[in-house]
């Protein structure tokens, strides 16, 4: 005998309370910091605060732990969390040239004023699981040399002077902010970048991997590839200065892409650029890439109908914490809905079934 | 707790909120654009609603939060306890005590009155997306009444099934203007949305959209001549408090193919019960259940 559903509530608050028990696994297995975490797992941290929009590595620890694992969960976490705190300020443009490097590589000139540094890189590892770290084993210390202190010009620099590469007039503008104004299409260039830092890097790289196997090919060459830390500065209208507040861990990535001119432009190399918090390479590259590839119409390219020049198709579907949440919504009751095309398709079926009997 | 304002929300998102819907009423049927917030809730799960409803409520105000026309169902029960948390507000789920009513798929059916405010969650706030699915075409065939593609789309489903087959967001075109998506409500609510002295406002959240329908706001559904709007329902009483004119759920009881159905509003169907009312599985009630 059905008796009207009740007792939602109870089902919720068991739920929750068996959730935080499998988030803290097996109790005979010491429990998991999230000073470890930040410390230890901190490209997961990393992309949580880029996808997050969000640069505090403490926090974005507390979000990974706190969602079991799950990136996007946490990232989720974090922008939630960050919706509830004031905006009180712009920062004055961050000075990608001044920063201090851990890495930074050029893939089109084989040394250049700054140099070539690989710093903490997978790319030369290979990808054999190392039992050593099952066992605890300790880490011997990496070698040092002492800190390079002649400028690293950006590399896209050295090319501009000499009228190879399109030149990007510096704006004075407030760029829009995504997080307080509803998207509006066509955007501008400042919101698309915005859109893509923030978009998943899954989506992203694919988009960018697109490209690549022809769908709006770029040719993209990595001019330079930069990580490090560059300090945060903020006008303080009381003092009439800027004054530097913090340091954030970006990756810079400015592409060179052949371009062989168009009906608006002479021959010259362009740009992609993709800018994104922390150590986090693979999604500054995708994003430079996609960056390019949204240009096709400033630059007088032909739209070839690829995903990857499609604005308001990057731009609709790069967010995760969009995309997860109407992904999942339709796990929830529908039985309205349903019960409504329950009816349609009876009916329809009836009458189906009717006109064919009546024909045989 | 007190670590967040009242509502959730700040004041200054509070107003921006205000100033949409605001906007919303004075062109009813318009989407008005807002920047809507990240909510603690997954996209999907009514952020929409929830801005709207943070964004209209007082604390004088008395809350009710259904979904599928139920007090109970799951999101129902969270969305109503985060404004409890937030807010400390009263909730009901009388429809007639409620000054504020977010819901999900339903509009109530006992009929709302004068001051009431009526909030829908809306997935796709675009009537016309499934036709086109790119915003900047759809916002210029709204500014130019381009409404043909959708009148092709409704007949080609005559010509096909010989009816409409649009069974739930069925559009309606508010004040002879704009054609406007009711939410996922069954088409049998659809006339409810016409000449509603409620305000019913409607809060997308991830399509950052907020439109609305002023009282007494005519909204018709659309429809052919020759093939004319039918509010439909499953051809069947209550088994619990045998109305014959509120919209039910079909329940499957065993797996012999044993239906029975239920009034979908359940404050409804629990006051029916309370009169003495008594369905075909019913038994007189005695308090709950």
């Amino acid at each position: 005998m059905y008796v009207a559903v009740k007792g939602g509530e109870r089902a919720i608050d068991a739920a929750h309370a068996w959730l935080a028990e499998e988030r803290r696994g097996d109790t005979s297995v010491a429990e998991l910091s999230t000073v470890q975490i930040r410390e230890q797992l901190s490209l997961a941290v990393n992309r949580v605060m880029a996808e997050g929009s969000l640069y505090d590595p403490d926090l974005a620890a507390l979000a990974i732990k706190q969602a079991r694992g799950d990136l996007i969960e946490a990232i989720f976490l974090i922008r939630a969390y960050r919706t509830t705190l004031p905006r009180f300020g712009a920062s004055i443009p961050v000075e990608t040239a001044e920063m201090a490097v851990s890495r930074r590589i050029s893939a089109t000139f084989k040394d250049l004023p700054g140099g070539q540094i690989l710093g903490p890189t997978f790319d030369y590892t290979h990808r054999l699981l190392d039992f050593k770290l099952a066992a605890e084993g300790q880490v011997p210390e990496a070698p040092t040399a002492p800190a390079r202190l002649e400028p690293v010009p950006h590399v896209m620099g050295m090319l501009g002077r000499d009228g190879l590469i399109q030149s990007e007039a510096p704006g004075e503008e407030t760029p829009p902010d995504l997080t307080r104004e509803p998207m509006e299409l066509p955007a501008s260039r400042p919101l698309r970048l915005q859109a893509i830092t923030r978009g998943d890097e899954g989506f992203i790289l694919s988009m960018a991997y697109s490209t690549q196997r022809g769908y709006g090919r770029t040719h993209a060459f990595v001019g330079e590839l930069r990580i490090g830390t560059v300090a945060v500065e903020l006008d303080i209208p009381e003092l009439g200065f800027a004054v530097q507040i913090g340091e954030v861990e970006l990756t810079e990535c400015e592409t060179v892409n052949q371009f062989t001119g168009s009906r608006t432009e002479p021959p010259q190399f362009t740009r992609g650029y993709g800018l994104v918090f922390g150590q986090t390479e693979r999604k500054a590259i995708a994003m430079s890439l996609v960056d390019r590839a949204l240009r096709w119409k400033e630059l007088g390219e032909d739209f070839t109908g690829a995903p990857a020049q499609d604005e308001e198709f990057v731009l609709m579907h790069a967010d995760n914490i969009q995309a997860t949440g109407f992904l999942e919504h339709i796990k929830l009751p529908h039985y309205v809905d349903f019960q409504a095309e329950l009816e349609l398709v009876r009916k329809l079926r009836r009458e189906a079934l009717a006109s064919r009997e009546a024909a045989e | 707790m007190n670590d967040y304002n009242f509502a959730y929300l700040d004041e200054q998102t509070k107003r921006m909120i205000r100033r949409a819907i605001l906007k919303g009423i004075a062109i009813p049927g318009y989407q008005v654009p807002f920047a809507s917030r990240e909510m603690p809730m997954p996209y999907g799960w009514g952020t929409g609603g929830v801005q709207v409803t943070a964004a209209c409520l007082v604390p004088e105000d008395r809350l009710k939060v259904i979904d599928q026309g139920a007090d109970d169902t799951t999101n129902a029960v969270s969305i109503r306890r985060f404004f409890q948390r937030t807010a400390g507000v009263a909730v009901t789920e009388a429809t007639a005590e409620a000054t504020v009513i977010q819901t999900r798929h339903r509009i109530p059916e006992t009929p709302l009155s004068e001051g009431q405010i009526l909030v829908y969650q809306v997935p796709i706030p675009e009537p016309l997306r499934f036709l086109e699915p790119r915003e900047t075409e759809t916002r210029k065939m709204h500014e130019l009444e381009e409404y043909g593609l959708i009148h092709v789309k409704l007949y080609e489903d005559i010509a096909r099934h010989g009816q409409i087959a649009t069974s739930y967001a069925y559009p309606v075109k508010v004040e002879g203007r704009y054609v406007m998506d009711p939410s996922p409500i069954p088409k049998f609510d659809n006339p409810k949305l016409a000449d509603n002295p409620a305000i019913q406002l409607f809060g997308a959240g991830r399509e950052q959209r907020i439109y609305a329908l002023p009282p007494h706001t005519s909204a018709v559904s659309l429809d052919f001549e020759d093939h004319p709007f039918v509010a439909s329902k499953a051809d069947h009483a209550c088994d619990l408090c045998a109305a014959e004119a509120s919209y039910l759920d079909e329940v499957i009881t065993d797996d012999q193919g044993s239906r029975m159905f239920v009034c979908s509003d359940t404050d409804f169907c629990q006051s029916r019960r309370a009169a003495g009312h008594v369905g075909r599985l019913g038994h007189p009630a005695t308090g709950d259940q």
